[in-house]
Order: C-alpha cells, then structure tokens, then sequence
C-alpha cells in the first residue's frame, strides 16, 4: 500500500518535472525566435555598413550626380528629389489626413455612409503599394496629365500614407478627455472653435508622430514611384521650389522629371558589376539613417508626449 | 449647439446676424471636412475604375480563357502570350515560402512576448522588432540578393543567383514582425483572469499558453496570419530584385520567376507607349493582385470580427 503511494508520487513528480521542462524549453525557443529577428536587422546592418561605408563617408558621394564610372557617381539628384517629393507628400498629407480624421471623430453621424468610409481607410491600408502605382500612372501621369513629376509622386505617396495619418490622428483626438471638450461647448463655442482652438492643438503632438512615421515608410517606398515612370539616370537639378518668377516660375519644380534615393539604389542594384553594387549599399545605408531618425524622432515625440500628459 | 435666432428675442440685431453668419461658416467648415474623409472612399474607387478600365481595354484584345490558362507570359515579345499562370505560380510560390517562415517564426515571438518575456526583455525587444518592420523594401532587396543568395548557395550547390527561396525567406522575415505584434495584441487581450484560474489549477506556463491564451486568441492570430499572406503577396521590390524578373510555370524554388507585381516593375522599368497592349497589361495584372489580396484582407477582417471571443 505504502510502496504505490510512494509509486504514484514519484509519477507524478516526474511528470511536474517533465511539464517544468518543457516550460524552459519553450522560453529558449521563444526567445530565440524572437533574437531570430535581432540577429537579421545586425546582420543586415552589418553587411550594408562593410559594402557601403566608404561611399558615404565621401562628401563627393552627396554632391555627384549619377555616371557610368562607379568612381565618380553620386546621389546629388537623387537626394533633392527625394527631399521635393517628401515636401510635395507632407503638404498633402497632413492637412487631408487631419481634415479626414476630424470628421471621422467629431462630426460623423452614425451611418451606412461613414461606416463606409472606415471599411475604405481599413482596406487602403492594406492596398499593396504598387497598386497606388498604377492608379497614379492611370490618374496622374495620363488623365490628369501631370506627367512623370515630382507632383505625381508626392501626391501618390500622400494617398499611400493617408491611413497612417488617419488613424494616428484619431487615435490622438481619442486620448483628449471628454470634459475638455465638454468645457469648451458649455462656454458656447461651436464645433469648429473646439476643433480648432483645443481638440487639433492638445493632439498635435500625436498627429506629428504620426504623420513622421508615415513620411518615413514614404521615403523609402520604391514600387509606386518605379511604376509612374520616375526615370533611373538624372543628371541635372529641378528647379528649386518657389525660386522662379510668377507666374508659373514658382511652381516649376512640380513638373520636373526627377529620381528618388529608393529608385538610384534599384538602379545600381540591378547592374551585374560589384561596384556599382557598393554605391547600392552607399544608399541604402543613407536611406536606412533618413528612416531611422524620422521613426526615432516619432518614439522620441511620443515618449515626451505621454510623460508631460497631465490634464 | 447651434443656438437658435428666434429665442434670442432680447438679444441686439446684430448678435442674430453674427450668429448666422457662424452656422454658416460652421457648415461650411463641415461640409470641407467630410469630403477630406470621402477622399478614402474616392480612392478606392479611383483605384478599381482605372484597373477595369485599362483592363477592359486589354480583355479586348486577350481573350479571358486564354488570360487565365495559357502557360506563357511573353507581352513584350514578338510572338507575344497572355496567359497570366506562371506569375500566379510565382507570386504563389514565394508567398508560401514567406508564410512558412513568418507564421511559425511570428507565433513563437508572440506567445513568448505576451506569456514568458519579462516586462524588461520586452520592453528590449519590442523597438528592435519595430525597426526590422521599419526597413525599406528595397534594402530586404539588397540583403536578399548579396547576402542570403549567397549564402544559401553555400547549403545547395547549384542554386542560380536568381531564385525563388532567397526572396521568399526575406519576405518571411519582413512579414514576421507584423504577424507577432498582431497576434501579440490579440492575446495580450485576453483577460488576466482566464490566465489566473489556469495558473491556480497548477498549470505550466506552456499549458496556459498553449490551452487557454492561444484558443481564446485564436481569431486575431489567424487574422494575423492571413492578413500577412496578403502583405506577402503584394510584396515587390524584395521580388523584384532577388528573383530574376522572368516569368517562369514553376513551383520548384529554386529556379527563378516572376512575379504579378515584378512583372509591373519590369514593365514600368521600360519605355512602353500609353494605351499599347503591353502598357494595359500591367493594369490586367493589377487587377488580379488587387482580387487576390482583397480577398485575403476581408476574409482577414472577417475571422478578426466574427470568431472573436468577447469577455
């Protein structure tokens, strides 16, 4: 009798022990899965780093404009059209998105009609990018007939990173207490005073967080602009923005073919000789940085904002 | 909120005026703001009147039978064949490459996130893998070309320099931050209390995760799951540039392919005239893309919606 107790209880100690084990299995492999990632982004900063560092620790590097001769070529068109089309997506992104996600917070009844347009900003999200791509080349580049512009690609970018801006933005509008908003209605302001005097400028740091991210995933968007036309091999400057003389002057830029640094790098990739495969790696690394400080610029803001949260 | 003119008897004309005048502006003001928010909806639909549209054009010409069951995709050729199979091979092929990487991968990195790690070795890992989801396509592209291609021609002898594993691996990669942090949400949703009374039962930690986090979870992880098959399906540059850009009837991964959305970059890469067949044909192929992962994203939606548990 004794002897089967004792039996059972070494049984069942040694099935604890087992499940134990398993528990500590399990958190190894987790938690290599999980380094798994860690592991790749060194990996791949690593082998950009050793391939590109001495490209882009030449000033030549930034000031060169693309060439058959790897020794000379550089990124100069490329970066000031990337920094155009950032300027021409912000413009337009911003204020739409903001504009899009008020409404959708402050004004919009509850109808067949607004559910319909959250089912849409839930779907563009998920829109692969090239598909902006092609409605820019039908929409922009032949029915509107803005061509192959700096214009087209900020504004496809913009309609790219629109859901970011939403979402972002309504989420910031969300975290503001009712009875801000409730104070400011029973001093007889109207929607839009509370709108625009409290509810836009309480969120703007939510809303600049989340328009940086979603300028960050723009920057380094490459299939919508390879698929309007943006040209690989530019030589030359667009005109500098607002420099012309009224009144078309102004807003040449606009109009100007360009390239960006994703499509350089595509460009030089797609070459079989490894050093242009180098200068790729040079763009990327300039690309990775522009990312990375935009995404460390928005942790950053949105670290700050919830720490100095206090209503 | 609008106050009414006709209860305001006593009050001076000129406050009746100044009323009127800011229902008016406020209207206006409205009226602005929801066409911003329409814009999503016109969106969508701009993006599907511009496919059927060019891709109606292009059904004029290629007859839908032969579209979808021909074997051969040659647009660009003399002799040219519309038969859009061998990039659905591919496109198939290197999304089921990717998933088999991304969902055993991101399952893991969720559960061990939401039910081992500590507060602090999340807190460690969580930016990491948010700046792995961070990184532009095009350098995944990179990697995938001179690093993991060569790499994995190390393990198989004989694998060409353009194929269809290296890329699938690297979309895997990419897609598996966001299959964790989605699935992470879903099961760090479950309330503490389920996990309390498992514990209390004498449960292991694995038992818990495995018994009762994960079935009460079970909707936003294969939400999860499928909505990262769709973003591996519209994946491009990564396609593009690691797997040869030559549509090919294949399922081996080792050879090389084409994408739907390579074949896109291909064609816009080239100088083709608007309104030509090869020109419609890219929009006939941006159809399909679009069918395939709207398909994925409602029935995505639909699992995150309809299985979900609420406690």
């Amino acid at each position: 009798m004794q002897q089967s107790e004792k039996n059972e209880l070494t049984a069942l100690r040694r099935d604890i022990a087992k499940r134990r084990r398993w528990d500590v299995i399990f958190g190894l492999i987790g938690l290599g899965a999980t380094l798994i990632g860690v592991i790749v982004l060194f990996a791949l900063f690593t082998d950009l780093v050793l391939d590109g560092y001495r490209h882009v620790v030449q000033e030549e590097f930034y000031f060169n404009f693309p060439s058959r001769r790897p020794e000379r070529a550089g990124i100069y068109s490329a970066w000031v059209g990337t920094a155009l089309v950032m300027i021409v997506t912000f413009l337009a992104a911003a204020p739409l998105g903001v504009a899009a996600a008020v409404y959708l917070e402050e004004y919009a009844p509850k109808n067949w009609l607004t559910e319909l347009i959250e089912i849409n900003v839930t779907n563009l999200a998920a829109v692969p990018s090239i598909v902006y791509g092609l409605l820019a080349l039908g929409l922009f580049v032949y029915i509107l007939d803005f061509g192959q512009s700096i214009l087209t690609a900020g504004l496809t970018l913009a309609l790219m990173i629109l859901p970011v801006v939403i979402v972002a933005t309504r989420e910031a509008l969300r975290a503001i207490p009712q009875h801000i908003k409730e104070a400011a209605y029973a001093l007889g302001a109207t929607r839009w005073q509370v709108v625009s005097d409290h509810l836009v400028p309480y969120a703007s740091g939510g809303i600049l967080t989340g328009v940086i991210i979603g300028m960050a995933r723009a920057i380094g968007e490459t299939a919508p602009v390879i698929t309007i036309g943006a040209l690989t091999f530019i030589a030359f400057l667009p005109p500098m923005p607002f420099a012309g003389d009224p009144p078309a002057g102004p807003f040449d830029w606009l109009f100007s073919p360009f390239t960006v640094l994703p499509i350089q790098m595509f460009n030089w990739l797609s070459r079989p000789q490894s050093e242009f495969h180098s200068l790729a790696a040079g763009v990327g690394i300039v690309i990775i940085v522009a990312t990375l400080l935009m995404n460390g610029l928005a942790i950053w803001l949105r670290y700050r904002i919830r720490r100095n949260l206090t209503w | 909120m609008t106050a009414e003119p006709s209860h305001c008897a006593s009050l001076p004309e000129g406050h009746v005026t100044h009323t009127r005048a800011r229902n008016v502006k406020e209207r206006l003001i409205e009226t602005a703001l929801f066409l911003a928010a329409f814009s999503a909806v016109a969106t969508t639909v701009a993006i599907v009147a511009i496919l059927l549209y060019e891709g109606w054009s292009f059904f004029q010409h290629v007859s839908l039978v032969e579209f979808l069951t021909h074997t051969q995709w040659t647009p660009l050729f003399e002799k040219a064949e519309y038969g859009v199979l061998p990039l659905i091979a591919g496109t198939f092929t290197i999304s089921a490459i990717a998933v088999l990487v991304a969902i055993p991968l991101g399952l893991m990195v969720a559960i061990y996130l939401s039910e081992f790690a500590s507060h602090r070795v999340r807190e460690t890992v969580k930016p990491f893998l948010e700046l792995l989801e961070g990184v532009p396509t095009i350098v995944y592209g990179y990697f995938a070309l001179l690093f993991v291609t060569p790499l994995l021609q190390k393990i198989i002898p004989g694998l060409p320099g353009f194929n269809m594993l290296s890329p699938g691996i690297v979309i895997g990669i990419m897609i598996t931050p966001y299959v964790a942090s989605v699935s992470e949400d879903a099961m760090r949703a479950v309330p503490m209390a389920m996990r309390e009374a498992s514990y209390a039962m004498g449960a292991t930690r694995f038992q818990t995760a495995m018994k009762v986090v994960l079935p009460a979870a079970i909707s936003g992880v294969v939400a999860a799951f499928i909505l990262g098959i769709s973003r591996a399906v519209g994946e491009t540059m990564v396609v593009a540039i690691a797997a040869g850009q030559q549509p090919n009837f294949t399922f081996d991964p080792r050879e090389h392919a084409a994408t739907i959305t390579a074949y896109i970059v291909q064609v816009a890469m080239g100088d083709l005239p608007h309104g030509s067949i090869g020109y419609q044909s890219i929009f006939a192929v941006g159809l399909v893309l679009v069918v395939i992962t709207l398909f994925f994203n409602v029935i995505g939606q639909y699992v995150r919606r309809r299985w979900r548990e609420a406690y």
